[in-house]
């Protein structure tokens, strides 16, 4: 037996790069941050909820004499109104910072429930499989199919306009995506044998799919997550563009869009400057997602 | 082995069956087997022949919804598991039986630490502060001679070897310190000297608790160095069981014969190895008779038309074969 058990130490040395990678999160993945994406993100969250102290004047004053101004760095241009002002004269970069209020609370709020009862429909069919998943399946099917945008206009005008009705209606339209790509997750991790080892330990369906499955399929989740932030708030845009979203005076990026279409000849920034801030915050988090993807891999952290 | 410990799981004509969209499938039909403290079963057989079918129905943990325990008795201690509801299994699960499978790498859940894990399942054995079940855990590590504990329990599963991470379930699996162990092919994925480490720490915990062990494998080597007695399956059934030595001297079922045949040998240099003709019958649909019969080169019209009783034939040696000269239990 002594024999054996010297065999046994010898082949259990701790190896250095073991020891090395045990240690969670070294410094070098800082390095790795997607910066650019990152500060883009910071700066509209800081932006959108500091507005008031932020913003340099009122986002629903109109001041007609000061009409159609341009950027401060045109011929016409002065440093009051930096990004230049609309039809009514108001100041169109106080309007971008309160519009990102809108889109912000407007895409966390859509997140939160669309998402949440995605992952929970997602989790409870992948898990429990048989009729319960061809049924919700199938209800995720019929989701899927609808038109986002026909849909989102048909609950905007039968639920009256408001924040609301635009959270509502994207929330109904996005859970199904997550609780299918959810589903398919959990259809991989159920089939390892750690769930059937869990069982064999004792623990219930509730307890395996909230301790073991989940943590599983939430990077998976939140990869989602932030690659669906884009979306929904284009989504929003789209509707006030549309004329279905948030009702004026409040501003939104996507209803700036929509006024200044008429304007584009002339002047050009009112439809330019909230069209390149919906691309570049869209553009911000999904880069983060894509980045937040490889870092929640335990496999790609520490390579 | 000791004839005279107790016996802590005595499974009773069982059969468990899976309902399929394509029929019923008798994978278990009819088995019969009884494990004594520590002691060692191996149960051999090939693929698809309802070993791993046997280990899952004692856990009563048969792929849902398909599988059913249809009849006979699972008796742990002398209780019947097969009437018991589902949450006084729970209880049962882990503390009093247990299971290793086969492949490490899907084993462990890859987004918790090997110390997350073995704390998550100390939790739920114990009443403990969170520093005394990493302790505990920790104390488990080293019992299963993994070197530098401190510093795995703070290891992904990935970062750690085949052979390693198939320790740190073994860990897990004895953590609650359980009378029965059903290992099902536990060494099957791991290399042939981490197989032979890994089967000594088997045997060493064994002789520390006194476990009672359910050995699937289908490597007669691995057989021959771990268990005290074997049972051979076929078909859903056993068909010869009995005392590992005397069962390799002398096998008395032609399919063990030829099981045992089959094996290549260091002494003897063939051109080819025998094989056994044919292919397992589908577990739809059973022939009348011994299972056996179609592949068996001494099967007769009785054979093909009546199941063979289960006969001694030696020192609690048993086969199902109608050629075998019964002879009287001499104890």
């Amino acid at each position: 037996m002594a024999r054996v058990e010297e065999r046994i130490e010898v082949g259990m040395g701790p190896s250095p790069a073991a020891e090395a990678s045990a240690r969670p999160r070294s410094r070098g993945d800082l390095a790795r941050l997607p910066w650019v994406s990152f500060f883009i993100i910071v700066v509209m969250v800081l932006v959108a909820v500091l507005a008031p102290l932020v913003a340099p004047h009122s986002p629903t004053e109109q001041s007609l004499p000061d009409k159609l101004r341009p950027p401060a760095w045109l011929e016409g241009g002065s440093t009051k109104h930096l990004l230049g002002t609309d039809v009514l004269g108001r100041d169109v970069l106080s309007r971008l910072i309160y519009g990102a209020r809108v889109s912000l609370v407007v895409a966390a709020a859509a997140l939160l429930a669309g998402g949440g009862v995605g992952l929970m429909v997602g989790i409870v069919s992948g898990y429990l499989g048989g009729r319960v998943d061809s049924f919700l399946m199938r209800v995720v099917d019929a989701t899927l199919t609808f038109p986002t945008i026909l849909i989102a206009l048909l609950l905007a005008v039968s639920l009256g306009q408001g924040l609301q009705t635009i959270a509502i209606a994207i929330t109904v339209l996005i859970w199904a995506r997550f609780a299918r790509v959810v589903r398919g997750e959990v259809l991989a991790v159920k089939a390892r044998d750690f769930v059937a080892l869990a069982r064999v330990h004792g623990c219930s369906h509730v307890r395996i799919m909230a301790v073991h499955i989940v943590p599983n399929v939430l990077n998976t989740f939140m990869v989602l997550l932030t690659l669906h932030i884009g979306f929904v708030i284009i989504v929003e845009a789209s509707l006030s563009f549309l004329g279905a979203g948030i009702p004026p005076p409040t501003p939104s990026w996507g209803q700036m869009v929509a006024d200044g279409r008429s304007h584009i000849a002339s002047a050009w920034w009112l439809a330019v400057v909230p069209g390149a801030a919906i691309m570049l915050v869209v553009l911000a988090f999904n880069l983060f997602g894509d980045w937040l993807r490889d870092w929640l891999d335990p496999r790609l952290r520490q390579v | 082995m000791d004839i005279a410990a107790p016996i802590v799981l005595e499974v009773k004509d069982l059969h468990a069956y899976l309902y399929t969209r394509w029929g019923v499938v008798r994978a278990v039909d009819g088995v019969s087997f009884a494990l004594r403290e520590g002691e060692t079963l191996g149960l051999v057989g090939e693929s698809g022949c309802g070993k791993t079918m046997t280990g899952l129905s004692v856990l009563r943990l048969l792929p849902e919804p398909a599988g059913r325990i249809v009849q006979g008795q699972v008796l742990l201690e002398g209780e019947d598991l097969v009437t018991k509801s589902e949450a006084e299994m729970r209880r049962v699960r882990g503390r009093r039986i247990s299971m290793i499978l086969q492949d490490p790498q899907t084993s462990l859940n890859p987004v918790f630490t090997i110390g997350d894990q073995l704390v998550e399942a100390l939790r739920m054995l114990h009443v403990d502060g969170k520093p005394a079940l990493a302790h505990r855990a920790e104390e488990a590590l080293r019992r299963v001679k993994v070197a530098a504990p401190e510093q795995r329990m703070r290891a992904y599963p990935h970062q750690m070897s085949g052979g390693m991470k198939q320790r740190v379930v073994g860990a897990i699996a004895v953590a609650g310190e359980p009378r029965v162990l059903i290992a099902d092919e536990p060494t099957t994925a791991l290399d042939v000297t981490i197989q032979l480490q890994y089967l000594a720490l088997l045997k060493e915990m064994q002789a520390r608790t006194r476990l009672a062990m359910l050995f699937i494998t289908h490597d007669f080597g691995i057989v021959a160095r771990m268990c005290d007695r074997v049972a051979v399956m076929y078909a859903g059934r056993i068909v010869e069981s009995g005392p590992t030595r005397a069962l390799f001297r002398a096998p008395r079922h032609p399919y063990t014969e030829a099981l045992m045949a089959s094996v290549p040998r260091m002494e003897a240099s063939v051109e080819r190895l025998p094989s056994i003709e044919g292919q397992p019958p589908s577990l739809h649909d059973l022939p009348i008779g011994c299972r056996f019969a179609p592949r068996c080169r001494y099967a007769d019209d009785r054979c093909r038309h009546e199941y063979p009783p289960t006969l001694p034939v030696g020192v609690a040696h048993e086969a199902a074969c109608w050629r075998v000269e019964p002879s009287p239990p001499s104890r």
